[in-house]
Order: C-alpha cells, then structure tokens, then sequence
C-alpha cells in the first residue's frame, strides 16, 4: 500500500461523501423534493477518487450527466451542490443548472454535461489553455461506455494526439450505456484496444478498485505533466442505481441489481483491503462515516431550508454584455 | 486612408489582437498554411488565404492547424476560451455547422447561463458564407438565422472592409461567444480602412445611405445590392434609406423604426432562405412595434426556400437580384392608407 494514511483517510472519506451524497438524493429525490433528471454515481466512486487523487486545484476535468461524484473528487462543495440540485438561489449555479450542468472553474471543474460525448472537446481545449500557457496543468475528460461511441470522443482524442496535449480520457465502463450493454454497442468489444489506435498509451482496470484506478492514473498524469502528451483509461465497474432516478431497469436481471451492491462495492473492498494490511482501524473508518453523515444532513437540512431563485434572475447571465 | 481588401481587413484585425493580447489564438484546417506537406509554410493562409503571414509573426503555437475536424475544433476552442485563452476558430464554410454544432448550441452558447453567470467564453467562431460561387448545396449557404436563434451567441455580418475590421476587434475582445460570418464574395472587395486598431460595437446598425420614401435593410452582400437597387429607384424618383444591422444579435432595432417612422416602407433584403429567417425577425419587430407608422406591408426579398443549386443559371436567380429589390420596393409605394 503505497499511500500515506492521510491520503487512505482523504480516498475513503471523498468515495464516502459522494456515497452519502448520492443516496441522500435519491432519496429526497424519491421523496418529490428534486425536480427534473438525476443520474447517480454510486458504486463508481473508485473512479473518480481514484483520478482525481492525483489533481491540484488548477488542475481541469469535464463530466457527464452523472457528475455528482466528479464534482466531489474535484473539490465542489457539497452543499453548495445539493442546493443547485434542489433548483435553489444559492446553489452553485444559481440554479440555473441543477444536476447535469453543475459547473465550478474555481474548482477546475467545467461542468456536468447533459449530453452524452459533449465534454472531451471541451477538455481538449483545457490542455490546450495549459499548454499554451506554458504550465505544467492536465485535463481530465470522464466518459462513459455509452460516450465512447460517439464521434466527438474519436475526434478529442485523435486532436489530443495530434497536438500532444495534457488531456486523460478516463472511460468509466459500468456495462450500459443507459439501457443498452456495452458489449452490443461497442463493435469491438475492447473500449481500451480501440483507444490505443489513436495512438496513446490505453489501459484497462478494475474500476471498482481504488487501488488499480489510483496507480493507472498516476502514469498517465506523469506523462501528461511531463509533456508526452494524452493517455486513455478504461475503468470497468457497476452503476448501483438505473440510468436515471426512477429507472425500472427491466433490461437487467434481478440477480444483477442484487450482485451489483454485494459483489461491487469499490468502497466496502477498499475498506475490507485497508483494515487487512492494518493502515486504518474500525474506529478511524466510523469516525470519517459519521462525518460524512453529519455534512450531508446539513447539506440537505440548508437545500430544504434555502430558496428559489428570483424570477427576476430568469433573464441574467445570458451575455458578459449585449 | 488606405485601400485594402475585405480579406486584409480581416488578416489585420486578428494580428493586431494577437500582438496586443497572448490570449488569442487561431486554430482550424490550413490556417497556418498546412502542416506535414513537402511544400513551404505560411504562403496558403487557409483556403481564403486569410490567416496568410501569421504563423510567421506568431508560431505554429498560436496559428494551430489542425485536422479535419470540426467538432473538435470547435469544442477545443471552446474549452479553451472557458479556460483563459481567447480562441479564434475557423470553422471555414458556415455549412459545415451540421458537424459540430453541438459544441455550438448546447454547449458554448449555454455554459455561462447553466453556471450561475460565473463563467466567460470569449470565443470567435468565423466561417465564410453564401451564394455566388457556383459551390453548391454545401458550401454556399446564409445559416445566420440558425445562430440568432440561439440565446447565448452573438452573430456579427460585415459588408465592408472597415466593418469587417472593427467588428472582428470587437468580437475577439468580447467575453461572449461570436459568431463572425464572412460572405465569400466579398473577400476580394476594396475599401477605406484605418491602419490603426478600431472597434464597432454590436447591436449598431450602419445607414449607409439616407432616403425619406422607403427603409431598406440589408445584410452583407445583399448590403451592395441593395445599394445599386437605392441607385436604380433614384433614378425613378424613389429615395431609400438602406441600413445595414450588421449584427443580427443583438439587432438594433430603434434604427430600423426610426427610419420607418420617417419613410412608412419597409423591404428586407436577406440572401437566407425565407422561413424563420432575419428578415422574418425584423419583419415581426417592425409589425410589433411600428403598426402604426406602416403605410403598406412589409415586403421580404429573399432567396426562394429551396437549397443553393449548382448550375450558374440556378444560382443566379436564387440569389436576390437589385432588380427584385427595385421592385419590391415600387410596390409598396403604390400603396397608401
């Protein structure tokens, strides 16, 4: 285990957070206290943790309509998250956004993206501001099995290589590209193989491993920082929920949905493999567990609290100046 | 004042904000003149030969070719202009949108209204547009009406060599995106422009020529015809004011209405096919705002709603002629009320 207690301690508690966070939504979305579309990230929190580990603060990612666990690895703030959720003035768009446009540059983050395949151009363009400017700054685009085939990707990542930018394409491979199984939707049944034509360095791992994602990440990035340019991950792991919120998921088995939580769980294996090398006790796990919890009830207590938008605000933001 | 070519315009515009500013940056296909061939740099400049002689001043860094490619394209300068660069992208003819108008519509034109007002994309989109050159369905049409659309975007259309540089100053100092569209015909056209850097302001029309019987507007190309069409009904009696909006968002609608506060005539030169077009918009503002003052119906002269053909006979009588607009415009002065 190459990791400092301090950074098993920050992994655990952020794959933590996004869980808490997740279930917390589902749940009032349930409830009818969320409008619109949501996507959740549970059981893909290796993933994102796993990547961004390794990002600074001016460091960029781009995501997909199921960001909420992006935007947690990326430092956004959770309340200010669940706010722009629930559609509220003080979330972190205003609420303008909500659940598949959460967005914070502060934070390196360029936003969730409602459509599937629209952020790895927009991360291309990211490495090339750092490029350009001279640092020694990565991009990060998050896709999605589903993502992977469309055009935009192949084109990000022949630019990509091309231009030898500091981009990470990093394939978050759950087996449906919303209702449809990845190995009928990708021809070559090799997500990574195909990558690798581009010609980058293309790896597949076990995304429900912290551990595997967290090393893969760390070559690429080291590549990226040094100038040699882009690299590919396809991490493979099971999404807990549906597509969407509310999703009957008749296109999988009973038998799948009930494997998928005992079988999967990047967080329950990471800290099954912590407790067993002794780097972590039960009691500093708890600890972090009823933090987590402590931080989403109070982000959920202030969305419920908090309010709408002004109408007056319905008009704004469109322009700098027109 | 110096006489340059619509094109050098342009050529000036972007290298004096290159030198002003480190942000700008031009990226697409050949505007470095090509890269990875057996022939010379710099001397293509794009199929145009607009961005000729850049990459000499600036580097292969800030004069980017790329492949053919125009969603990334696109997508990158967007993503670059969210991040601190302020991208200048060429997207060569206006028809290859249906490629990579995602980055476009749902993406470029939303992010600062999705994100709460917090961010700025300070992009430049160009591409060449129209008819006139025998191109064809593909490479020859107005898609202006398409961007106006869109909440989000600017879209900025120069007829002359002085507006095409000061409004490509304007459109790479903006913090929005910019839509900046170039009429093929009008690249080799000549005109009166300052050395020195200047700046239009959007949303400002131009009256390029004042008469009290009739308003006519028109938009780049169709500016210059509606100018020989201002000459023709002259010699017949018939004063025209012809206006130029020289942006279609924001549009300056006040100067449209006072004209027509004088003249009570209204005919719209638009080379774009008619449905959901500029001219339609204009059209609507007018009829909302102007019933009053209207002495006849608003007369739109467009082309027919069918896609550019290719044989030079076809083209030529899509194209809005002078003589059409002449006649447009008797008509409705045979009308009163």
């Amino acid at each position: 285990m190459h990791l400092s207690t301090h950074h098993l301690k920050r992994a655990y508690s952020t794959m933590r957070r996004i869980r808490e966070f997740e279930e917390r939504v589902n749940a009032e979305f349930a409830a009818g206290h969320i409008p619109g579309f949501v996507h959740l990230y549970s059981g893909e929190e290796a993933i994102a943790v796993g990547v961004c580990m390794h990002l600074e603060v001016d460091d960029y990612i781009g995501s997909t309509h199921r960001g909420h666990g992006h935007c947690i690895a990326k430092g956004c703030d959770t309340t200010g998250m669940m706010l722009e959720v629930f559609g509220k003035a003080d979330g972190l768009c205003g609420g303008k956004g909500g659940s598949m446009h959460i967005a914070d540059l502060a934070r390196g983050m360029l936003g969730a993206n409602a459509i599937v395949g629209g952020s790895p151009p927009l991360v291309v363009g990211a490495a090339l501001a750092n490029k350009t400017r001279r640092t020694d700054r990565v991009a990060v685009a998050f896709t999605g099995d589903g993502g992977c085939n469309q055009g935009t990707i192949f084109e990000a990542m022949n630019m990509a290589v091309v231009l030898r930018l500091p981009a990470i394409f990093v394939i978050e491979n759950n087996g449906y590209g919303e209702g449809t199984g990845v190995d009928y939707a990708v021809g070559s049944k090799d997500i990574a193989g195909r990558a690798a034509g581009f010609g980058m360095p293309a790896v597949a791992v076990d995304g429900s491993d912290f551990f595997a994602v967290h090393e893969a990440m760390g070559a690429a990035v080291a590549r990226a920082r040094s100038g040699a340019g882009p690299s590919f991950i396809e991490a493979r792991c099971v999404r807990f929920h549906g597509h969407y919120c509310g999703d009957p998921q008749t296109y999988r088995s009973k038998q799948e949905l009930a494997d998928a939580r005992q079988l999967h769980d990047p967080i329950a294996a990471f800290r099954e493999r912590v407790l067993a090398a002794g780097n972590l006790t039960e009691a500093e796990f708890s600890s972090i567990d009823e933090e987590v919890l402590r931080d989403i009830d109070a982000a959920a207590a202030a969305a419920h609290r908090s309010v709408p938008p002004s109408v007056s605000s319905l008009t704004t933001g469109v322009y700098s100046s027109y | 004042m110096p006489q340059i070519s619509f094109r050098q315009a342009l050529n000036d515009a972007l290298r004096a904000e290159m030198r002003r500013d480190p942000a700008v940056v031009i990226i697409g296909e050949d505007v470095a003149g090509g890269a990875g061939g057996t022939g010379v740099d710099d001397a293509y400049g794009g199929i145009m030969g607009v961005t000729r002689g850049l990459v000499g001043e600036f580097g292969r860094e800030r004069v980017i070719d790329t492949p053919i490619t125009e969603s990334a394209i696109v997508g990158m300068a967007a993503g670059a202009a969210l991040t601190g660069l302020r991208p200048v992208a060429e997207l060569m003819f206006v028809d290859f949108i249906g490629v990579c108008l995602d980055q476009i519509l749902n993406q470029v034109a939303k992010f600062r209204y999705m994100f709460g007002g917090n961010v700025k994309t300070p992009l430049v989109i160009r591409a060449m547009f129209g008819a006139g050159f025998n191109a064809g369905a593909q490479h020859s049409q107005c898609l202006y009406s398409f961007f106006t659309h869109v909440p989000g975007l600017k879209v900025v259309i120069p007829s002359t060599p002085y507006d095409a540089k000061g409004l490509l100053i304007q459109a790479i100092r903006d913090d929005d995106p910019v839509v900046f569209l170039e009429h093929t015909k009008l690249y080799d056209q000549e005109g009166e422009v300052p050395s020195e850097s200047y700046a239009i302001p959007f949303g400002e029309a131009n009256v390029l020529r004042d008469g009290g019987d009739v308003t006519i507007v028109a938009l780049a190309r169709m500016v210059h015809v509606a100018l020989k069409a201002a000459d023709l009904l002259a010699s017949k009696g018939v004063e025209a004011t012809v206006i130029d909006p020289r942006s279609t968002s924001p549009l300056d609608e006040d100067t449209i209405l006072d004209s027509l506060s004088a003249t009570g005539r209204l005919v719209i030169v638009d080379e774009s096919n008619p449905r959901c077009s500029v001219a339609s918009e204009i059209a609507a503002v007018v009829a909302e705002r102007a019933f009053r003052d209207l002495k006849a119906p608003i007369r739109r002269v467009t082309a027919p709603h069918t896609p550019v053909p290719f044989s030079p006979v076809l083209e030529e009588a899509y194209i809005p002629s002078s003589d059409a607009v002449v006649a447009a415009a008797l008509d409705v002065m045979g009308w009163s009320r």
